[in-house]
């Protein structure tokens, strides 16, 4: 077997134990749990809020930039792995460098705290 | 056992992109466009840039497709526009021709200049998954660290765009113009506009 | 082991305006965000200082420049030559102006007021990017850092439904843009295996490419993408709806500081980068051009309103500043910054003047409210009249001579055709101009129009200051000409 083959096999190894592992679980707490259906369990999750009117309901923009948050600082870490992954080659200049980024995008998120945009709802 | 994969990739990106354009409810556009991405994380995978089918994932299939989603949610999937009314007659066949020929002429180009690629070596090829993430930092932090510098700039003023754009304001709104209120008469709160 | 990296060199003078604008834009953020209700006058004032202060320094950094040459650092990513200095130079009076006309239109508009003038210097910093970059990719960022922020600031009149519609058509067709713009970065990259332009443009002179297909596809994407940000035709459509739109103080800074931050841009690429390709690319900017100037003319004629003709007179002055551009010579070039400067202060002025007739709500900008003008506010149709008639290219105006500067440089490199279509194309153009004159001279006042009141500071100073200018060039041109002349944009490895 090549290694590109082998590289391929480990992968479809940790994906079928995960579902696997999964369906372990679920099933397990399946046979265990008492089952007591109210009504009440069947109604929507919604985040202790009390589900009402139409599923796909028009969300407040101020979730939008809960989001925009998030992607700020997913590409903030895509930035940060590659320069931890030799951190010690980069020096004072690299720290100085990071500081700077950080910094600048902690200014966004410190804007946007104070004008009250992170307070939910 | 690589030409499969890709083969089996690049169906899946494709059907994706097909997805994306087919799909009437927005939602599962967004949805086959997450199938489209983790595709081309794959096509990643192959040409062995890890690192990249990793921010792939992370960034494009979760963040990005998490913004749209809240996109869609903001603007009502409900509320489906009638796609059959062209506001400018005769704009759409045009718009295909001239998209079309656009993505013909792309296509030709690269089929015919395959041989002349390139004229220049791009570099050395790059060793080991890992190896690849530490010289992919090392070009970032030495040679490109200007561009990471303004990465962050970009990144704060797309906040403050947001930030800004997102706030309600106090006090009256102009009215709308005429031909406007026509359209949204179903929607009184929207000609208003100030619900604050 | 443990090896240090070499770090790049950094040439710290020479990113001084850049630091400014964005130091400057950041701390006003961090100070809005500390304190809740600031005082109306620091911000203008804030970033009208901030410009001052950058247009200041750029006199040491000239002659500096001039001393040792231009330089390259970071790696060879960004460059530093007379000609980003004349450039940042424009940007740094486009906020200048931006800024003053816009003290007094927030509190009109009772718009909160401390994010237009943020989003206002960050976007400057992304000019100054675009206008020193040596590297396809920090031109593209500096390209976004630019265009976010003014999408945001199209959309800023909270209260107008149009300036919505305007900030979602422009960040639409921009947004398709950026991606023929990244996609012509890649196709090159691709053909050429670097996004250096340094390097790209010694390897196209060191090599014949055996099979460039690849390479002038993506000149072509590069030329989409670009041409967009300037507005030229074909790709002009958002102009005059954008322009309509957006806050007018908005417009006068995407009119002087957007367009002078995109036309360097494509010295820098076309000319510089992609110089020895110049026979492959000259013809597509010449039929470009020609298109530009003939199609904004002949549509700006039929407009109503105001600033869709202003709009639309933009997209003829972008047309003219193409036809010295595709000259691809010295001549060529320090004409078209020569017509970038007289522009940015003819467009910033000419603005300034709308935002004071177009009254509380920023919408009356029909030819009616011009009417009459000469009579109510003799002065300000004074101002206006010297503007239009340098947008239109009169004799003794700064327009006439960076006009002439355009059309003897094409003339220079062989293209008569061309400044035959352009002068064409000024003459109808002038017509429109002339319409205001006669609107705002000879036409009566209508009934149930209210005379506005008192001239606000700001704009009046823009106004004037702009006015002065123009003539001032129009009597002695010779001094930006030498300075243009000076500005010669080189490409330096770092």
């Amino acid at each position: 077997m090549s290694d590109y083959l082998r590289n391929w096999l480990t992968l479809v190894v940790f994906g079928g134990v995960a579902v696997l592992l999964v369906g372990a679980f679920l099933g397990l707490g399946s046979l265990v749990r008492p089952s007591r259906q109210t009504s009440q369990k069947a109604v929507v999750y919604e985040s202790g809020v009390d589900p009402q009117g139409d599923m796909w309901s028009q969300s407040n923009i101020r979730y939008y930039v809960f989001a925009l948050m998030f992607v700020l600082f997913d590409v903030e870490a895509v930035f940060i792995f590659p320069w931890a992954t030799r951190l010690e080659v980069y020096d004072v200049f690299g720290l100085v460098e990071m500081a700077i980024f950080i910094f600048i995008l902690a200014l966004g998120l410190f804007y946007a705290w104070r004008k009250g945009l992170l307070r939910w709802i | 056992m690589e030409v499969a994969v890709f083969i089996v990739s690049a169906v899946v990106v494709l059907s994706g992109a097909l997805g994306v354009l087919l799909a009437r409810n927005p939602v599962h556009a967004a949805l086959f466009l997450v199938q489209t991405l983790f595709g081309v994380a794959v096509l990643f995978v192959l040409l062995d840039a890890t690192f990249l089918a990793a921010v792939q994932v992370m960034v494009y299939a979760g963040a990005i497709v998490i913004l749209f989603l809240f996109v869609i949610m903001l603007l009502g999937v409900d509320r489906a526009d009638d796609l059959g009314i062209e506001p400018i007659a005769g704009q759409r066949p045009l718009a295909a021709v001239v998209g079309m020929s656009l993505a013909g002429l792309l296509a030709t180009v690269l089929l015919v200049a395959v041989d002349g690629l390139t004229g220049a070596p791009a570099g050395t090829p790059i060793g080991d998954a890992g190896d690849n993430t530490r010289r992919l930092g090392e070009a970032l932090f030495t040679d490109m660290v200007f561009a990471v510098e303004l990465t962050a700039i970009l990144l704060t003023v797309a906040v403050v765009g947001a930030v800004a754009l997102a706030r309600r304001l106090s006090g009256p709104m102009q009215p709308l113009p005429v031909v406007a209120i026509a359209e949204v008469d179903d929607d009184p709160d929207e000609a208003t506009g100030d619900d604050s | 082991m443990i090896a240090a990296l070499t770090t790049p060199y950094v040439a710290w003078w020479a990113l001084v305006p850049l630091i400014t604008f964005a130091v400057a834009g950041f701390l006003l953020l961090t100070v809005a965000s500390l304190v809740r209700r600031l005082p109306a006058v620091l911000a203008p004032a804030w970033t009208a200082v901030a410009g001052l202060g950058v247009l200041l320094y750029l006199v040491p950094m000239w002659s500096r420049v001039g001393r040792d040459g231009a330089d390259s650092f970071l790696a060879g990513t960004v460059g530093v030559d007379r000609s980003s200095i004349f450039v940042t130079g424009i940007l740094a009076v486009a906020v200048i102006a931006a800024a003053l006309i816009s003290r007094d239109y927030l509190p009109r508009e009772d718009l909160p007021g401390v994010e237009l003038y943020v989003l206002l210097l960050m976007s400057a910093a992304g000019g100054v990017v675009m206008a020193s970059a040596n590297d396809l990719i920090v031109l593209f960022l500096g390209l976004e850092i630019l265009s976010i922020a003014v999408y945001v600031l199209a959309a800023l009149h909270l209260r107008r439904i149009e300036s919505q519609e305007a900030a979602l058509k422009y960040f639409l067709l921009g947004a398709f843009s950026s991606a023929f713009l990244l996609y012509g970065i890649a196709l090159v990259y691709g053909a050429t295996g670097s996004t250096n332009m340094v390097r790209i443009s010694a390897f196209l002179a060191q090599n014949v490419l055996v099979d460039d297909a690849m390479l002038l596809a993506g000149l072509g994407l590069l030329l989409v993408g670009l041409g967009f940000k300037v507005a030229v035709v074909p790709f002009h459509a958002w102009t005059p709806d954008v322009y309509q739109g957006a806050p007018t103080p908005v417009v006068a800074w995407m009119a002087a500081g957007v367009k002078a931050a995109g036309f360097a841009a494509l010295m820098r690429v076309f000319v510089l980068t992609l110089g020895t390709y110049v026979s492959d690319w000259r013809p597509a900017f010449q039929v470009i051009a020609a298109a530009t100037v003939l199609a904004g003319a002949v549509v700006a004629v039929v407009q109503t309103d105001v600033k869709r003709m202003l709009a639309y007179s933009s997209i003829v002055h972008a047309g003219f500043i193409l036809v010295g551009l595709q000259a691809a010579t010295d001549r060529g070039n320090s004409s078209v910054l020569a017509y970038l400067a007289v522009y940015a202060f003819l467009t910033v002025g000419s603005f300034a003047v709308v935002t004071v007739v177009s009254g509380t709500g920023d919408a009356s900008h029909g030819l009616d409210a011009y009417r009459g003008m000469g009579r109510r506010h003799p002065a300000l149709a004074g101002v206006f009249t010297v503007l239009l008639l340098g947008q239109a290219g009169i004799p003794f105006t700064g327009g006439f001579v960076v006009k002439l500067g355009v059309l003897a440089a094409a003339v220079d490199g062989g293209a008569y055709w061309l400044a035959g279509v352009a002068m064409l194309a000024a003459a109808v153009a002038a017509f429109v101009y002339l319409r205001l004159l006669v609107a705002m001279y000879l036409e009566e006042v209508p009934s149930g129009t209210e005379t506005s009141g008192a001239v606000p500071l700001g704009a009046l100073v823009v106004a004037v200051a702009s006015a002065v200018i123009v003539l001032v060039v129009g009597l002695v041109p010779g001094p930006l000409l030498d300075l243009a002349r000076d500005a010669v944009p080189v490409l330096v490895a770092g």
